[in-house]
């Protein structure tokens, strides 16, 4: 299909929208009426027709804005992208899986040509066609990593791997969830996770840590997170949050259904070849409290999860404060009929809000 | 002095041990302040360490307590420096043409051995391979994230940002290659509430 | 999430090849090159990294390791080179026997236990005998990236130094060849101690040599971080034995020239895989009865875990006793 891709901000105004399309094949991350962390990994291969899981790097109708909004954060601060030395090679590695998969995935967007290490990517979208040498960082105007990742949406941790272990020591990050690539570059993986609550105890990263050093080449895995934020923007990090924060504090009962979004991360893993790096994309998702709710069998879910959920998760996800308003405004979409298993909207079979 | 025993903390936070022996042909020796009864101590476990050490020693309020027993101690080497940032020249030329199985030993302050490890893992050698002890005070060097501006020696939580001025307080989260703590703005939710301050330990 | 569960598959996933060509390297060693049959690129490769090639010897199914020693850059051949063990269990003597020029093979994706780290200011390497095939791909990709790095490779003779006239006139400063008939011997405690700090070494060969190097650099105050190793275990052949398979619910006899794992597959229980040579920790498996002792000779598990007997890696490891009975 041909995506019309929306003009939208993540900022000031906060323009942005999902269309009908979008809601529809929004990654709801809650497969049962409760929530507790997993460590929740599958294979990424591929997924329903439309669904987000279908292509390698899902682009949709956010594209545009997305990498505009990217473009603002790195003026304003470069050091959301970084580059520890030795991760140069895991850099091209990564354009070269972004280049050759969006080419493959979506060739009336994106196309590859290339005779030997002699390149030309055209990024029909954003009106890009570059002739470059791959492996060779002089022929384009900023890093491999740089370079892609400015037109791939999602955030983007590369890994290093030594020592039975994986090490933050790259990464593009303009939409995360509250925390700082320049800060915790150079880290290891328990190290960038410490801030985590319960999880270190549940043994959730030394299991996830196992998992992760055996991704294999070939054999890519995903696996969803979620947290909440008031208005859709991207940018919530550390760096800003002396800006951003406040805006946690203008929910009122009228505005919530409008104002305050799910926030999903879907993550993914590839092996990346020449480096033997991990790459570790953080596409995040944001959808308003009322267009979930528009998705009868979401609507009723999401009140019981955020309910139910743990303190200490409500506290490290940021939104304890605003819990109890979150709770009365989506009790109003829960009938307390049973939900059926999975994550998917069902339209068809579940029936519409009794009340 | 007794040694302080830091609380229980998250993985990114350092957790600093008892300098001990190890075999290498060179030892480089970095502390300051009362870290100098550590490398004392170290010096007692192995009569022939020290001949093969090089001392870098930065007393700061300790002035001349332990410079004697330091020399009494008989180091090939030994550096007593004013200040951190005026020996670190020095350490980058030892370092420069120090080989491999090279040992390194960090006493004293947090950002002293934060700031030396560093140092010496820009040079090439793994930081888990070089010893820590902690001694002295337990003053924190603290980056601001908004600003990223480091405030040293932070005694209390909240305290002020040095550069950019914003309330901060005073996480556990630790970035080795910056050699420090991370501060976060405390009333970003609720401008102008901040708490008063307390001693970071108490 | 569930999104759209699939079942983990063992072992990397697969790649069909090619024999392009068979090449004598000496007595003893014999190098395969692969291509893909429809003429496509092969995956790029990380220096160090090997593939599991699967043979089909006269009925039963053999899965050897064999590390990649072509270029990483040359996508167009996969090359490896495999020494005959003429007391093994029979899969280089396959190898050697019976691949021809033009025969399909299955091999695997390629998977890396042995990367270079790529932080180094130099990287130095050892190899004994056959071990020299991944420095051949590492010298390579550093090539390539204008690395700093030199080779100590000690072989038995002139006339078994797989690559060692190749390496010598290409590199000749970098490239040090020692002859074990000529008592030449690699001069390491020198070598360890006047590296400058960055310095990695990597030593891949017969296990004496790699905890002659490994004890060596400890003593001379070499961080562990900075010593990698990679020795493949080729699973020996013991007295047969009888294993219980709790959750399959299956008695296996695990004969005298298989292996554990190789016997649970037979058996056509999926049990998870990757190096088949005790290195990288995907096979291991729980025991849940134990009367008789567990032959460990992997890598993977630490000295108290092998000692513990609730562990045991299928791939390498055997039995002698009564009772063993495995959760899988």
């Amino acid at each position: 299909m041909t995506i019309q891709f929306n003009n939208e901000t993540f900022r000031d105004d906060y323009s942005f929208r999902n269309s009908p399309w979008a809601i529809k094949r929004f990654p709801f991350p809650f497969h049962e009426d409760s929530y507790m962390y997993s460590v929740n990994m599958e294979q990424h291969r591929g997924g329903p027709e439309g669904s987000v899981y279908e292509k390698r790097f899902d682009v949709d109708e956010h594209y545009l804005s997305e990498m505009r909004d990217r473009a603002l954060v790195l003026a304003d601060d470069p050091l959301r992208c970084q580059s520890l030395p030795h991760m140069t090679l895991a850099g091209w590695d990564t354009l070269e899986l972004i280049m050759t998969c969006k080419a493959e995935d979506y060739p009336d967007l994106f196309e590859l040509h290339r005779d030997g290490n002699r390149w030309r990517w055209i990024n029909k979208p954003m009106g890009i066609d570059q002739s470059f040498t791959f492996l060779d960082p002089t022929t384009l105007p900023c890093g491999p990593l740089e370079y892609i990742t400015r037109q791939t949406q999602g955030d983007f941790a590369v890994l290093d791997q030594r020592d039975e272990m994986l090490w933050m020591d790259a990464g593009m990050v303009t939409t995360q969830a509250d925390w700082s690539l320049d800060f915790d570059i150079g880290m290891n993986f328990f190290e960038w996770h410490a801030p985590v609550p319960l999880a270190h105890e549940m043994g959730i990263f030394q299991r996830a840590l196992k998992f992760l050093l055996n991704v294999q080449q070939g054999a890519p895995a995903r696996r969803l997170n979620w947290t909440m934020t008031v208005n859709p923007l991207l940018d919530t990090s550390p760096e800003n949050y002396h800006k951003w924060g406040v805006q946690k504090t203008t929910l009122t009962p009228e505005n919530i259904g409008a104002k305050q979004h799910l926030r999903v991360e879907l993550q993914t893993f590839f092996r990346l070849p020449r480096s033997n790096a991990l790459l570790f994309p953080i596409r995040c998702y944001l959808i308003a409290f009322q267009d979930v709710v528009s998705v009868p069998k979401w609507g009723r879910r999401l009140h019981r999860v955020v309910r139910d959920l743990p303190e200490e998760l409500a506290t490290y996800k940021g939104f304890i404060a605003n819990r109890p308003l979150m709770i009365k405004y989506l009790s109003r979409f829960d009938d307390g009929l049973p939900t059926s298993p999975g994550v998917w909207p069902d339209l068809e079979t579940e029936p519409p809000l009794q009340k | 002095m007794s040694k302080f025993q830091f609380p229980e903390s998250i993985a990114s936070r350092p957790v600093y041990g008892t300098l001990a022996p190890r075999p290498g042909k060179a030892h480089l020796m970095i502390a300051d302040a009362e870290g100098a009864e550590a490398l004392l101590d170290l010096a007692a476990q192995d009569a022939g360490l020290m001949a093969k050490a090089h001392i870098l020693y930065i007393p700061k309020g300790t002035g001349e307590t332990y410079v004697e027993k330091l020399r009494a101690a008989g180091p090939a080497q030994l550096y007593i420096g004013p200040s951190y940032a005026a020996s670190v020249q020095r350490l980058r030329r030892v370092l420069s043409d120090a080989h491999m199985g090279l040992q390194v030993y960090l006493a004293g302050t947090e950002g002293l051995m934060g700031q030396a490890m560093n140092e010496a893992v820009s040079a090439g050698i793994p930081h888990s391979a070089i010893q820590t002890e902690h001694r002295g005070s337990t003053a924190r060097r603290m980056q601001c994230v908004h600003c990223k501006g480091i405030t040293e020696d932070v005694t209390t939580d909240p305290f002020v940002c040095s550069h950019c001025g914003l309330n901060l307080f005073v996480r556990d989260h630790y970035s080795r290659r910056l050699a420090a703590f991370q501060g976060v703005c405390i009333d970003a939710e609720d401008p102008g509430n901040v708490p008063p301050a307390k001693e970071i330990y108490s | 999430m569930s999104a759209a569960p699939q079942k983990a598959r063992a072992g990397a996933e697969k790649i069909e090849v090619v024999v392009a060509a068979v090449v004598p390297v000496n007595e003893l060693v014999t190098r395969f090159e692969f291509r893909r049959p429809d003429g496509a690129e092969f995956p790029p490769f990380s220096a160090g990294a090997h593939t599991v090639v699967e043979m089909h010897d006269d009925g039963r199914t053999r899965l050897n390791p064999y590390s990649l020693m072509s270029d990483p850059g040359d996508r167009s051949l996969y090359a490896i080179s495999v020494r005959r063990d003429d007391e093994g269990r029979g899969g280089s003597l396959y190898m050697h026997r019976h691949v021809k020029p033009g025969d399909a093979m299955t091999i695997t994706y390629p998977v890396n236990l042995f990367p270079l780290d790529l932080r180094a200011r130099k990287h130095v390497f050892f190899a004994g005998g056959i071990g020299i095939t991944p420095f051949m791909a590492m010298i390579a990709q550093l090539e390539q990236s204008n690395g700093n790095w030199e080779l100590h490779y000690a072989c038995r003779s002139a006339a078994l130094g797989s690559y060692a006239d190749e390496l010598r006139g290409k590199y000749p400063n970098k490239a040090h060849i020692y002859y074990d008939d000529q008592e030449q011997v690699i001069p390491l405690d020198d070598l360890l101690s006047g590296q400058p700090l960055g310095t990695h070494i990597y030593v891949c060969g017969p296990k004496g040599m790699i905890g002659w190097v490994k004890a060596r650099a400890a003593a001379l105050g070499w961080p562990d971080e900075a010593v990698h190793s990679e020795e493949f275990l080729a699973p020996q052949p013991g007295a047969p034995f009888e294993v219980r398979l709790c959750k399959s619910d299956l008695v296996i006899q695990v004969g005298e020239h298989e292996s554990l794992l190789e016997a649970i597959e037979r058996a056509g229980v999926d049990a998870p895989f990757l190096c088949r040579g005790g290195a990288c920790g995907q096979c291991e498996t729980e025991v849940v009865e134990l009367d008789g002792e567990i032959v460990h000779r992997d890598h993977w598990l630490d000295e108290a875990e092998h000692a513990s007997g609730k562990k045991i890696m299928p791939c390498v490891s055997r039995f002698i006793g009564k009772t063993l009975v495995l959760d899988r």
